[in-house]
């Protein structure tokens, strides 16, 4: 049961095979029995996500009509405030917090019946491409425990692969939701910026930030993209228009007469071998499900990763400050004698890991006056230039694709001292977040040389999000034909399980 | 050796600047639905957006922009067709995000007037002031520093923080430098500072209430020997709270400034702090270092473009400008120049003798004889007209 997609769960739930409490506690079961070599998860809320499911089980039974994924399970990634539940966004400054009210994303999702089981495992302030920087420990690659499961949201995508959930809610500010996906052989989309309230998401990169659905197969993602999205009067920057109707694309996954354009810039030089064998495999497969492939370019994608690296830190340098142990938090250095200044310095001292550190010292001084038009500003403008970019190639194409990643998933350690390194992790992500625009990444294979899940990106202009699921669905249904089965059905059993 | 004011205007020209935070009287927050009356239980007025809680996010009150506009329109501002928030940042507990939401390079009004009309042993005199700027920002909340002997948070056992203010709407109201007053300087800042309360009052969007802190003054004072280009240095005079406050401290300042400057000394970048008691200021925070506050565009929030059409139906709503109305109806009544306040006076005591009039004369003795009710009689009287 538990290795089902969430749609086939939800269907055994309706003709009364299985109850949500029966499936809640399937999971709850599989995290106890496999989540201590994954650690995927950094809280399991047993007791709550059980009463969730038995209310919904009541409301099914009593004849109620309940939402498409009503009673299925969900991890969320921790950087999602939920109330009464302890939240850290995987930061040591947050221990002990418990929310005193939920997001939208929380407040949508218990509204919809989806039954949240605990809270997933991140890179500190979804800092980072590895889930190494959590101040509670790495989380495992389900593939292969000795490497990373991306980042930052890894535990959330590690909790899928892994069979502890088959639904997650990730967030992505470079590539966070679709850089874990690749590495992991699950899918995960980036909504359009604005598409779901950023309500309650604990601020990294606050132009940048955007939540959207983590799962194993693309129709699963477009049912809980409308589950999340839609317009938030708490939120100023989300959008008042309707959802883009992504159930219905991933459902006919029709890609006759669409134009998809292989960025040229995101392949190459710097791409694995067999992650580019695999793209372009599934760009062949694509071509004979009827679309029309062509090349474009956006040579300013050159700049994306350098401009990124100073509006993230700028934004997060100030998104950061109120982490000052006044209100919430943990509080250090407060003897009764110290002065409020000097709890704060030994507060932030240490709560924060280095990567967190490195960034609002690099935010700090770009946005510095005499700084600020060299630094921030110019960052701005290349911000600017790739959207143009992006306006060209979509005259051309109805979506981009890539390579999620330039490689498959890395050793945990082995770029944990070379933050540039780590950093060129997420050189094809970040262009779709400088851009506000949406991308998705779903398994397209193995790479032959280490057997491991490698990434399809694509990209689609703004609240057009329906085309991904579209080109998914499409890819997703060539591949499964291809493959016979799931790609996950390759994954090693972990030890424990059953 | 202590000079008087006669001594300081024979030698140096005083040149002014005012900046007036007014605290709007809406009725939730600048970015969230929190209620803002005044003098509620410490931090019962608060919520995760005010209290800048992780994932909190800030949303435009609608009703502080219609305000924020309206005074610009009343103070012949021009109106940005496109304005922004930005970030303010710097570390005090009382700043819950530890940066300040608040309109820095695009306010939302700029390049306007007010005219002063001051009485003066000369006749009246009128004087222009030029507004450079009307912007939105939010208050910070408050701290109470418990222990230690000044009540400043150098020295105290502890502080306590109230939130309840944090987030309350705040339009600033920045003056262009005031210079050509000479003597009449301080009597400049009084009336200018009585005539935007005025305003501010007849356009409903503030308590204005000085003693509440709902309309608060910094008078910037520099003094230039007369004839002389270049402006002097300034000094920031905050925690004014009254009208004859604002009086007393720009000459006090006039002649704390004439007096360094006499001895050869140089006058400091700083804030300083006005004293009630005594009518002096003591040295605050130094200025002579800018601080870096980082100002970069706030995020969260999409830029301020109000509709042309509906500014112009805030223009035709504006009620009449307090000075106007009070020149129309001196205007009706042949009321002369001089004699208006003593006029009214005189109205009000006939009505209160003759006895056919709206005025409850048995409150007389318990509001503390004729001459204190009539006083404050006059004060609503002036009121209402206003």
């Amino acid at each position: 049961m538990i290795t089902r997609s969430a749609h086939e769960m939800s269907a055994a739930m309706v003709k009364g095979e299985v109850t949500s409490e029966q499936l809640t506690q399937l999971h709850l079961d599989r995290i106890s029995a496999v989540d201590q070599q994954v650690h995927a998860f950094l809280h399991v809320d047993t007791e709550g996500a059980l009463a969730q499911a038995r209310a919904v089980d009541a409301a099914r039974s009593s004849g109620e009509k309940v939402g498409p994924l009503a009673g299925v399970p969900l991890a969320l990634k921790d950087v999602m405030v939920q109330k009464g539940i302890p939240t850290t966004a995987g930061s040591k400054i947050l221990e002990g917090w418990r929310p005193p009210y939920d997001s939208t994303v929380v407040s949508k999702l218990k509204t919809a019946g989806v039954v949240i089981l605990g809270k997933t495992n991140m890179d500190e302030f979804a800092m980072g491409s590895s889930t190494e920087n959590s101040a509670y420990g790495p989380t495992h690659n389900p593939w292969d425990l000795t490497r990373i499961p991306g980042g930052s949201g890894g535990g959330s995508s590690a909790s899928l692969a892994a069979f502890e959930a088959p639904l997650a809610i990730g967030t992505d500010t470079g590539g966070s939701i679709r850089q874990p996906a690749a590495v992991t052989g699950t899918v995960g989309v980036k909504p359009t910026y604005g598409g779901v309230s950023r309500y309650g998401l604990i601020a990294f990169s606050s132009s940048l930030d955007q939540a959207g659905p983590c799962a194993r197969t693309v129709l699963d993602a477009a049912l809980l993209h409308e589950v999340i999205a839609g317009h938030d009067a708490h939120d100023a920057t989300s959008i008042n228009a309707p959802v883009p109707e992504v159930v219905k694309a991933a459902r006919s996954g029709d890609v006759k007469g669409m134009k998809i354009g292989v960025v040229k810039e995101l392949n190459g030089d710097g791409y694995q071998a067999g992650v580019r064998s695999r793209f372009e495999e599934s760009l062949e497969l694509l071509a004979k499900a009827g679309a029309e492939i062509v090349e474009v370019s956006c040579p300013n994608f050159e700049y994306a990763l350098a401009a990124y690296y100073l509006i993230a830190p700028s934004e997060c340098s100030s998104n950061l400050a109120r982490f000052d142990a006044m209100r919430y938090g943990i509080r250090v250095g407060d003897e009764g004698a110290a002065s409020a200044e000097s709890v704060m310095n030994l507060t932030r001292e240490v709560g924060f890991g280095r990567e967190v550190k490195r960034r609002i010292i690099l935010g700090t001084y770009a946005l510095s006056s005499g700084y600020f038009d060299a630094y921030y500003g110019s960052a701005q403008k290349v911000r600017t230039l790739i959207m143009q970019d992006f306006t060209k190639a979509f005259a051309s194409a109805d979506v981009l694709v890539s390579p999620t990643c330039p490689t498959t998933a890395f050793k945990i350690g082995e770029k944990a001292n070379d933050p540039l390194a780590m950093y060129l992790n997420d050189i094809a992500t970040i262009p779709v977040n400088m851009a506000g625009i949406g991308g998705m990444s779903l398994p397209c294979g193995l790479a032959p040389e280490d057997g491991l899940p490698v990434g399809f990106q694509i990209m689609a202009p703004a609240m057009q999000d329906q085309r991904m699921y579209s080109v998914g669905a499409a890819l997703e249904a060539a591949l499964l034909t291809q493959w016979g089965s799931p790609l996950l059905s390759k994954i090693p059993a972990l030890a424990g399980s059953k | 050796m202590s000079l008087t004011y006669e001594d300081v205007i024979a030698k140096y020209e005083p040149v002014l600047g005012l900046e007036v935070h007014v605290e709007l009287n809406t009725l939730s927050k600048m970015f969230c639905s929190c209620s803002t009356v005044f003098g509620g239980e410490p931090n019962t007025q608060t919520c995760p957006v005010c209290l800048g809680m992780p994932g909190a996010l800030p949303v435009v009150n609608e009703k502080a922009i219609e305000s924020s506009i309206l005074i610009g329109l009343a103070l012949n501002c021009s109106i940005a067709p496109f304005s922004r928030f930005s970030r303010k940042n710097y570390f005090y507990p009382d700043m819950p995000k530890n940066f300040q939401i608040s309109q820095y390079d695009e306010p939302i009004c700029v390049n306007g007037y007010l005219d002063v009309e001051i009485d003066t042993e000369e006749g009246i005199k009128k004087f222009r002031v030029e507004i450079e700027r009307v912007h939105m920002e939010e208050d910070t909340g408050k701290s109470l520093h418990v222990g230690g002997a000044t009540g400043r948070i150098h020295g105290a056992d502890y502080s306590l923080l109230d939130y309840n203010r944090a987030g309350i709407p705040l339009v600033e109201i920045v003056t262009k430098i005031v210079p050509g007053t000479g003597k009449y300087a301080p009597e400049v800042a009084k009336a200018y500072v009585a005539q935007l309360r005025d305003i501010l009052r007849s356009l409903g969007v503030s308590d204005v209430r000085m003693e509440q802190g709902s309309l608060r003054c910094d008078a910037n004072v520099s003094l230039r020997l007369i004839g002389a280009e270049q402006l002097g240095t300034r000094s920031e005079t905050k925690n004014v709270n009254s009208l004859r406050s604002v009086e007393r401290a720009v000459r006090g300042e006039m002649i704390r400034h004439a007096e360094l400057l006499n001895k050869g000394e140089r006058v400091v970048q700083e804030t300083r702090h006005f004293q009630e008691d005594t009518g002096l200021t003591r040295s605050g925070r130094s200025k002579e270092q800018a601080e870096d506050y980082r100002y970069f565009p706030e995020p969260d929030l999409v830029p301020v473009a109000p509709d042309a059409a509906w500014i112009e139906k805030l223009r035709a709503s504006l009620p009449e400008h307090p000075s106007l109305r009070r020149a129309r109806l001196q205007e009706q009544w042949a009321v002369p120049d001089k004699g208006w306040q003593q006029c009214l006076m005189l109205m009000l005591s006939t009505s209160l003798k003759k006895r056919y009039c709206w005025v409850p004369i048995q409150l007389v003795p318990v509001a503390g004889g004729l001459e204190r009710y009539l006083a404050s009689l006059m004060k609503a009287v002036l009121q209402l007209l206003n």
